[in-house]
């Protein structure tokens, strides 16, 4: 069984080693930013590419810019030229941040309303009109009320990952096996060791679901955030290298937004795992 | 005559009709009592409302009306006095087996220390048979008959005044029934405990019980009558067929169960008539006469 699995495995590997170089050349012998296909020039001349400004760097272009990049990862010449570990840094510091205090109140009153039905019915209004207003949309009002672009990025990264949490958490406390609540009853828990040893794994997995979510959503919206307020942070560096015609520091940056992202996934998607249980 | 330890009386559970439809009376005026110590089985038809009885006497569920008393007091909600034994097992899923006992333990017994309460579960863990490892997997990785006996050693370890089993060892093999069987004799008869059982199986029924009631079938079922086992203890598996009390009492509890139940059930406003309480197996003389009493009750009932 198990052999099985891993030679599946393996398999699926070799075909993703071979697509991305199957990519990687069909993508390098499509741009002509090194002479290195010769038959092409032709083609390249035909399709009027020669233009010396915004051209589509070959991969071997943005390999070289990678390692250039990542071996000094950390380097500060002044506000326009930081190193992307440091605007890496920037973007994690505003997502964790405005995430976690996002954590802190939306999973207390998840809480709270997956445990009372009242609560649940006098707030779902609230929700639901907030809940699909696109975060940047409080961008001007949060630069207007807190007069600082920094906090505002963070208030827009609280304010669109809030929402799948509490949503999560209400839903995942509400549907808590009767059962198991029985059991807590039983055994004359009072409401805290209630919460905190019944409810709380049971509930778990559901909410994990919900903050695996809302890291996915904080990533992806803190890049347009930054392209807003600018400054640094990687959404600023994209849109930077963007207006330097840059295209290689471009197309970089977005593989590492990726990598970073998946990077993030890997943590909470491990984190579910050691929380998940089978009924 | 003193009170009896539990006393249920005027006891009635409706549950509301599906979409506003007529209401389900599960049972009305149910009166009965449990002597202290005493093991008391029920039988009775499946959906005849012997889990709703135990569940009001965990103090899970409110009854509609009436109400229990138990040791001088009324009940009121749940309590560590009174174990549970669910039918359902109700493990915690995310507990390996030892955490799930160690988590009623340490409920009970908050002063004590990890040690002690390791100790204490392990050992009801090992009169259980969960031992070599199995312990310490979660319910998810057990056999059905295993998860039982994880949610039998949690009540059992926390010792409690009264233990509700329902249908505890219906999962079970009948090798690990008569093992389960047997300890549950000996935990009980040595200690002060009064045991509370559901089973539909009468020769467990009979091994086990001081005292057998009979439910008959619902809605509007009722208790209606109280049988005593008059074979003497310790019984021994082997040896109680050959009682001559055995095959009596057996006879009359399935002839209950096969006839019976059904021709009783149904009858409304029974004016909350203690159960009636037969001895199919008693041959002494006093016996015989103090059952006059009840029997004639019983037969104008059933004919
Ligand atoms: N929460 C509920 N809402 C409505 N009806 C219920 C509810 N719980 C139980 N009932 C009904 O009450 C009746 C008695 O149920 P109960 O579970 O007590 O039966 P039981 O005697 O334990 O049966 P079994 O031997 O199958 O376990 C059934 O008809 C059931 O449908
Ligand atoms: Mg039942």
């Amino acid at each position: 069984m198990n052999g099985m699995a891993l030679s599946d495995n393996s398999k699926a590997f070799l075909l993703s080693i071979a697509m991305l170089v199957a990519i990687l050349g069909i993508w390098e012998l499509a741009t002509p930013g090194v002479k290195s296909a010769g038959e092409l020039t032709e083609y390249e001349m035909l399709t009027g590419g020669g233009g010396e400004q915004a051209r589509v760097p070959p991969p071997s272009q943005v390999i070289e810019k990678a390692v250039k990049e990542l071996s000094n990862p950390f380097y500060d010449n002044g506000p326009n030229d930081k190193g992307i570990g440091i605007q890496l840094a920037y973007s994690l510091y505003r997502v964790l941040s405005g995430y976690f205090l996002a954590a802190l109140i939306a999973i207390p009153i998840g809480f709270l309303i997956g445990m009372s039905p009242i609560a649940y019915k006098a707030l779902d209004p609230f929700i639901q009109v907030l809940r699909p207003i696109s975060p940047l949309a409080w961008m001007p009002l949060a630069l207007f009320v807190i007069k600082d672009s920094q906090a505002s990025a963070i208030f827009v990264i609280f304010i669109c990952s809030i929402w799948p949490m509490l949503i999560n958490t209400a839903f995942g406390v509400a549907n808590v096996r009767k059962d198991w609540i029985n059991v807590a009853k039983t055994h004359e828990l009072g409401q805290l060791k209630t919460a905190f040893l019944v409810i709380l794994p049971a509930a778990a997995p559901t909410i994990l679901t919900g903050m695996r979510i809302s890291i996915g959503i904080a990533w992806l919206v803190i890049v347009a955030a930054e392209m807003l307020v600018g400054g640094t942070g990687i959404g600023y560096y994209v849109w930077n290298e963007w207006n330097n015609l840059d295209l290689t520091s471009v197309i970089f940056s977005i593989l590492m937004i990726g990598v970073v992202g998946m990077l993030l996934d890997t943590v909470f998607a491990y984190i579910q795992r050691a929380v998940q249980f089978q009924e | 005559m003193t009170k009896p330890f539990i006393q249920i009386s005027g006891l009635s559970k409706r549950f509301p009709g599906a979409n506003g439809g007529e209401p389900l009376t599960v049972f009305e005026s149910a009166n009965f009592s449990i002597e202290k110590g005493e093991f008391v089985c029920i039988i009775g038809h499946s959906g005849c409302g012997k889990s709703t009885i135990m569940n009001i006497l965990a103090g899970l569920d409110t009854p509609t009306d009436g109400g229990v008393i138990m040791g001088g007091k009324e009940i009121s909600g749940p309590s560590l006095d009174r174990g549970v034994v669910f039918q359902n097992y109700s493990l915690l899923p995310w507990l390996s087996a030892l955490k799930n006992v160690t988590f009623g333990v340490r409920a009970r017994h908050p002063d004590w220390s990890r040690a002690q309460v390791l100790e204490h579960s392990q050992k009801y863990l090992e009169m259980v048979g969960l031992t070599g490892g199995a312990e310490h997997r979660k319910p998810a990785q057990l056999s059905g008959g295993m998860r039982q006996r994880v949610s039998i050693a949690r009540a059992f370890a926390i010792r409690p005044e009264l233990l509700l089993l329902d249908e505890p060892f219906g999962a079970l093999d009948a090798l690990t029934r008569g093992t389960i069987q047997d300890e549950l004799t000996r935990i009980w008869s040595g200690s002060e405990q009064t045991v509370f059982m559901i089973t539909h199986d009468v020769d467990e029924a009979i091994l086990l019980a001081d005292r057998i009631l009979l439910m008959t079938n619902g809605p509007f079922a009722r208790v209606a009558e109280s049988v005593v086992i008059d074979i003497p203890r310790p019984r021994e598996r082997a040896e109680i067929i050959h009682q001559p009390a055995y095959y009596k009492i057996r006879n009359h509890l399935v002839e209950f169960l096969a006839r019976r139940s059904k021709q009783l059930s149904g009858v409304r406003d029974h004016g909350g008539e203690p159960p009636v309480t037969v001895r199919p197996g008693a041959d002494d003389p006093d016996e015989q006469e103090r059952r006059p009493a009840s029997r004639p009750q019983l037969v104008s009932v059933a004919s």
